[in-house]
């Protein structure tokens, strides 16, 4: 396996505050690699670094053998990264299948064969049925799978996906850790994710970096990090043991 | 065109030959004055379509595209005048300088982050600016205005837009039924998929890879151009040309009533609007006069109570729910 | 010479003080409602020829007429809010300037059918009084709507800040969602703004008849002014309101006396440009 995204001491702050302190990590290409940490820890600055919306203070992100800190956020879409909004937003007034359409005209500049493409999109995320309705019809857990579906018909090497697991119910949770595993195998797709959801990343994760006041504290298998004393200090001791 | 036409129901494509061809033969059958009200409806319908791809499809809110009326109203008329250019040639020329325009406030309101009333407002300032600067310049005619003399001779040029009603009537059909085609075929393009998401959400749009400013500054670049067409044909329909007309703030406002009234973002609302709008102001001007009312304003008045009225009532514009009743169009699958 | 120019900034910087209070009302509205009022400048008209009316008619100084005229535009304003606008508050921009379009092309042409398309003077027995203070030359009926508009303004700010209605009316602005979870009246509260908006215009209109005549014509002009002020002031800034009249009328004054007079609104659409392009939340505007 080869690296994908390198990661290497980046640093954000606010006012100040030091958002993020010095973050180091790599991602394999093909990997499933999670971000995890309390609230404030950091977690959706460094997303949002990665992802080009504000650059980092410090600190390189190297994707695909090319330096990509400080990109827009387009610019870095087009380079093979597709995202989600943890706070989800789809085009409202388009119907489910243009939203996913517009993400697939990335790599293709015929409508019909994109339209063809955002089928197949929207069959993998179990939306095809609803591929008719409008966008703002649709109830949150369709909302996430259709964020994911956006993202993924740009046809990223890398996906990331911020909280996409956040207010659903846990059938619903492993239906959606079902398809992202799925997309990973069948595609080859790394995914970078962001989340609370302990049971997706212990399901999902093969590696597993903890931030706390925005700096890490932890990076290993999911088993190895949650034994973790410094980590069931800081975040799992409150949450997950118990 | 293909594409245009397997989106559209058989009931549409009826109507659509239907009116097509009811159009293409009003000159045999209208008068000289119906006639006039429909060249006015159709230019109409093609400059706010033009509008409508930068505000409807892209989401940019422009007040000021009497600028590019303008623009292309004087650089045709004074082709024509100073070098005996005719606008066939001349429009090229309009549709340069009106694209040099509207690349400048492009690249001023989306390098700089100029949004929503802040990008209106920067629209009218420019266009404003202008009006004032041709009221000033000697060369254009000043605010006495420029005047393309009416010559018999050369009645009959159509290649040089000289000729009579018929003439122009039949140009502002072109114009406008070119204008809905390129609409419909742009709206299925990958750029019109790129401006709904813009206009949508643009931020989740740049997301999905797509370049904000390119697709913005195209949609600015397109609509320019083919507003300065428009203005090149009200110059040579109306011989005359004042910058305190052309380049007015109800000139723009003019030409954004008929899209926003029959639907935005669509791609028939900007001719549904006309042909609703114009009408309804000649109507209103023969019913004032008939019930007494010659004070001038009488009809604007109505004019203003009606617009309110629509807004109010069928605020998504009244193409979308005419569609609807008639059932001739379709959204896609 | 110098202290030709001396007269010039001194006359704009009167002229800016009215504009201000004029701009001022659009500033409120949009910083509260979040509606941009097109319809602005044709209010002002509308009081020009309130103003005009009850001088001619009753011979009425508009200094005290203004105080009527701002308390009817108050209550229209109120009611216009509460029966039409209110429905298009939140609503997309094209929607609530068509509305406002609307109210605007019924305002000049209504006055257009009474009045003509002529100017109406209000000559004041004080008209071409002035007073000399050193080498300076100010005209008395400019110096008295000035004053008088700083004392409206001044008025408005005291409200703002020191009485319950003004602080929940800012905390409207600021924090929609927390003013209604605390319990305010949002849409009340709205109207209210709005009249008190339209009485800013009201009494700016009635000063305006001082030093220009009124014309329907005047009402698109009025509206672009204000815009252009409260922009270059920031929008949603009462003192930017008036900071950025007295600076358009200043600039505009010393570009009519310095260039060709009928030029002297390209200057304020320039300075309108270079404000957008390099400081777009106005001058006195917090960055969103």
């Amino acid at each position: 396996m080869s690296t994908l995204l390198t990661v290497a001491g980046v640093s954000k702050r606010f006012r100040g505050l030091l958002a993020v302190d010095r973050v180091s990590f790599e991602i394999e290409s093909g990997e499933i690699f999670a971000v995890i940490g309390p609230n404030g820890a950091g977690k959706t600055t460094l997303f949002n670094i990665i992802a080009g919306v504000f650059a980092g203070d410090e600190g390189a992100i190297t994707f695909d053998g090319e330096r990509i800190e400080g990109l827009s956020s387009d610019a870095v879409c087009r380079r093979g990264i597709g995202r989600t909004f943890q706070l989800v937003r789809p085009f409202p007034a388009l119907t489910v299948e243009d939203n996913v359409v517009i993400g697939a005209l990335l790599h293709r500049s015929d409508v019909a064969a994109a339209r063809r493409h955002a089928r197949d999109v929207l069959a993998r995320l179990d939306l095809f049925d609803k591929r008719g309705l409008t966008a703002s019809a649709l109830t949150l857990p369709d909302r996430k799978r259709l964020e994911v579906a956006r993202a993924l018909a740009t046809e990223p090497k890398l996906l990331l996906l911020d909280e996409v697991m956040a207010g659903l119910r846990p059938t619903e949770t492993d239906r959606m850790v079902a398809i992202l595993a799925d997309i990973n195998r069948e595609r080859g797709v790394a995914i970078l994710l962001i989340e609370h959801v302990m049971r997706a990343v212990m399901a999902l994760a093969t590696r597993v970096l903890v931030l706390h006041h925005g700096a890490q504290i932890a990076l290993g298998t999911p088993d190895a990090v949650v034994r973790d004393p410094a980590v069931v200090e800081s975040y799992l001791g409150a949450e997950a043991v118990g | 065109m293909k594409a245009i036409l397997d989106d559209m129901p058989v009931r549409g494509r009826i109507l659509a030959a239907i009116v097509l061809l009811a159009l293409a033969a009003a000159p045999f059958v209208a008068n000289r004055y119906l006639l006039s009200v429909l060249t006015l409806i159709l230019y109409l319908a093609y400059v706010g379509q033009a509008w409508n791809l930068v505000m409807g499809f892209c989401g940019q809110l422009s007040l000021g595209h009497a600028l590019y009326i303008g623009l292309g109203g004087y650089v045709a008329a004074l082709f024509w005048l100073e070098f005996g250019v005719g606008p066939w040639i001349g429009v090229f020329a309009a549709m340069a300088v009106a694209m040099a325009f509207g690349a400048v406030i492009a690249w001023l309101g989306f390098r700089f982050g100029i949004e929503g009333v802040y990008f209106s407002l920067l629209t009218i300032a420019f266009a404003e600016f202008t009006r004032i600067g041709f009221d000033n310049m000697a060369f254009t005619g000043g605010a006495g205005g420029l005047f393309i003399p009416y010559e018999e001779k050369r009645l009959g040029e159509w290649w040089n837009l000289r000729g009579g009603q018929w003439m122009y009537y039949y140009i502002a059909l072109l114009l406008a039924a070119g204008a809905v085609t390129l609409t419909a075929w742009l709206a299925r393009s990958r750029l019109g998929y790129q401006w709904v998401a813009i206009r949508e959400d643009e931020t989740a749009a740049r997301a999905l890879g797509i370049d904000a400013f390119a697709v913005k500054m195209k949609a600015m670049l397109i609509s320019s151009a083919m507003t300065a067409v428009g203005g090149v044909f009200y110059a040579f329909y109306y011989n005359t040309l004042f910058p305190s007309q052309m380049f007015d703030m109800g000139r723009s406002i003019e030409i954004i009533m008929a899209p926003i009234v029959g639907g935005l973002g669509t791609v028939f609302g900007p001719v549904v609007g006309a042909f609703v709008l114009t009408p309804m102001g000649e109507l209103l001007i023969a019913a004032t006069e008939r019930l007494g009312f010659n004070a001038p304003g009488t009809k604007a008045v109505f004019y203003g109570a009606m617009l309110i009225v629509i807004i109010m009532l069928r605020p998504a514009g009244l193409w979308p729910w005419l569609a609807r009743m008639l059932g001739v169009w379709e959204r896609k699958p | 010479m110098a202290s030709l120019y001396v007269n010039v900034v001194i006359q704009g910087l009167l002229t800016g003080l009215i504009y201000g209070l004029m701009a001022l009302g659009l500033s409120v509205i949009f910083g509260v409602v979040r509606v941009v009022n097109f319809a602005h400048g044709e209010f002002a008209v509308v009081a020009m020829y309130a103003a005009f009316i009850l001088f001619s008619r009753l011979g009425l100084d508009p200094l005290v007429t203004m105080l009527p005229i701002a308390a009817g535009f108050f209550v229209i304003g109120y009611i216009l809010q509460a029966t039409l606008i209110q429905r298009f508050v939140g609503r997309p921009e094209t929607q609530q300037f068509i509305l406002l379009v609307g109210v605007a092309i019924i305002i000049v042409n209504v006055l257009l059918m009474q009045f003509g398309p002529d100017a109406q003077p209000v000559n004041l027995s004080y008209g071409f009084d002035s007073f000399l203070i050193g080498p300076v030359i100010v005209d008395k009926s400019r110096i008295y709507a000035a004053v008088a508009a700083v004392a409206v303004a001044t008025v408005l700010f005291a409200f703002f800040r020191h009485t319950r209605t003004g602080t929940a009316i800012r905390a409207c602005a600021d924090n929609l969602t927390g003013a209604g979870v605390v319990g305010l009246d949002v849409k009340k509260l709205y109207a209210l703004t709005f009249g008190i908006g339209l009485a800013c215009v009201g009494a700016a209109g009635a000063l305006m008849v001082t030093i220009a005549d009124a014309a329907p014509s005047l009402g698109p002009a009025y509206t672009l002014l204000a815009f252009i002020i409260v922009i270059i002031g920031g929008l949603g800034s009462m003192t930017g309101a008036l900071v950025g009249g007295v600076l358009i009328g200043v600039s505009e004054a010393l570009a009519g006396f310095i260039l060709v007079p009928a030029m002297k609104s390209m200057f304020s659409f320039a300075l309108l440009i270079l404000v957008l392009v390099l400081r777009p939340q106005g001058l006195m505007g917090r960055r969103t």
